[in-house]
């Protein structure tokens, strides 16, 4: 599953900005952290914003907040304000769809996205917020472990000296 | 059952949170018969289908108390019962090492938003520590947006399994 660069972007700011809707963030901070030119950020932030999923905040400290309701907004909301996933395109024909072969195949397509579009449908940001604690919480819990090892490993190699 | 379509929202709504706003007044303890009645209410307002044959034999199968490898609780406030969840541990299903596997859980409409679902998923699955696994399924429709959103922010993700099915030609 490949999300077009827009769509991807759009998910990473709303996410960024979700995180703590209270605050204002510049959308120079997202296009440095995901390597991304600010040009093509504040064309995501625009569409974003008309959406209002976000608003921007002028002055000093100013930027773009959350404007959306986290428990409520889902990864398919945000995607589909940005593309068609295939085979929702109902009138898009691709050649040789119609042939015996072409209608298996989009059958196993089908399936594949359907799965995808329930998937999406399902994750509010809230969940994904969640997601993304327990992803640090484990990281943090790992790199405690490994250090511990590490500094056991180097008194047992003192000890030895 | 957990792939039931729920009409407007999962067991705590489509976005519900663990602990969200919990109900302190609701418990949730192990069925008892007297409370069919409730949980076929339950079921029937919810699926729009009562079955209540069903749910008498769930409750002789399910229904002892006291044994972590078959559970069906429900959660009660001021003395009735507003959701139930049913699972149990299974061995060596598709090969998998035994696991819990939620097969229903549901909330009264009126009583959803308050974390009710989230308990009762929480008090089964701590009844699924104590009998020894580490690990918990569910399945349900791939359409059945709002409790696939429950259960999303329960901490649930897709697992290694993918349920196939074919019509049998007559």
């Amino acid at each position: 599953m490949k999300l077009q660069k827009n769509t991807r972007l759009a998910l990473y700011s709303v996410l960024e900005f979700a995180m703590d809707p209270t605050r204002h963030v510049a959308a120079a901070e997202i296009a440095t952290k995901y390597g991304v030119s600010p040009h093509h950020l504040a064309k995501v932030l625009s569409e974003l914003a008309r959406a209002g999923v976000v608003e921007s905040v002028r002055g000093v400290g100013g930027g773009y907040r959350f404007a959306g309701n986290a428990r409520r907004l889902t990864l398919m909301d945000v995607i589909r304000m940005f593309e068609e996933l295939s085979g929702s395109d109902g009138e898009r024909r691709e050649p040789g769809e119609r042939t015996p072969v072409g209608r298996a195949l989009s059958a196993v397509l089908s399936e594949i996205d359907e799965i995808a579009t329930a998937t999406f449908s399902s994750i509010t940001l809230a969940t994904m917020l969640r997601l993304l604690e327990r992803q640090q919480r484990q990281a943090t819990t790992a790199a405690r472990r490994s250090g511990r090892a590490e500094q056991a490993a180097a008194r047992r190699a003192a000890r030895r000296d | 059952m957990a792939a039931r379509r729920a009409r407007r929202e999962g067991p705590d709504g489509a976005s519900a949170q663990a602990g969200a706003a919990s109900t302190p007044a609701v418990s949730i303890r192990a069925v008892r018969r007297g409370d069919l009645r409730e949980i076929v209410a339950i079921d029937a307002a919810v699926t729009g289908i009562e079955k209540r044959g069903y749910w008498h034999a769930l409750f002789r199968r399910y229904g002892g108390g006291g044994d972590a490898l078959r559970q069906f609780l429900v959660a009660e406030e001021g003395g009735a019962v507003v959701g139930f969840v049913i699972g149990e541990v299974r061995d060596w299903e598709f090969g998998s090492p035994p696991c819990g596997w939620v097969f229903g859980i549901d909330v009264r409409p009126d009583a959803r938003q308050h974390g009710v679902g989230a308990r009762l998923l929480a008090a089964i699955c701590a009844g699924f520590r104590r009998a020894g696994v580490t690990k918990v399924r569910t399945m349900l429709a791939r359409d059945n947006t709002l409790i696939l959103s429950f259960f999303r922010s329960q901490g649930m993700m897709a697992g290694p399994f993918i349920p196939l099915e074919m019509d049998l030609e007559r």
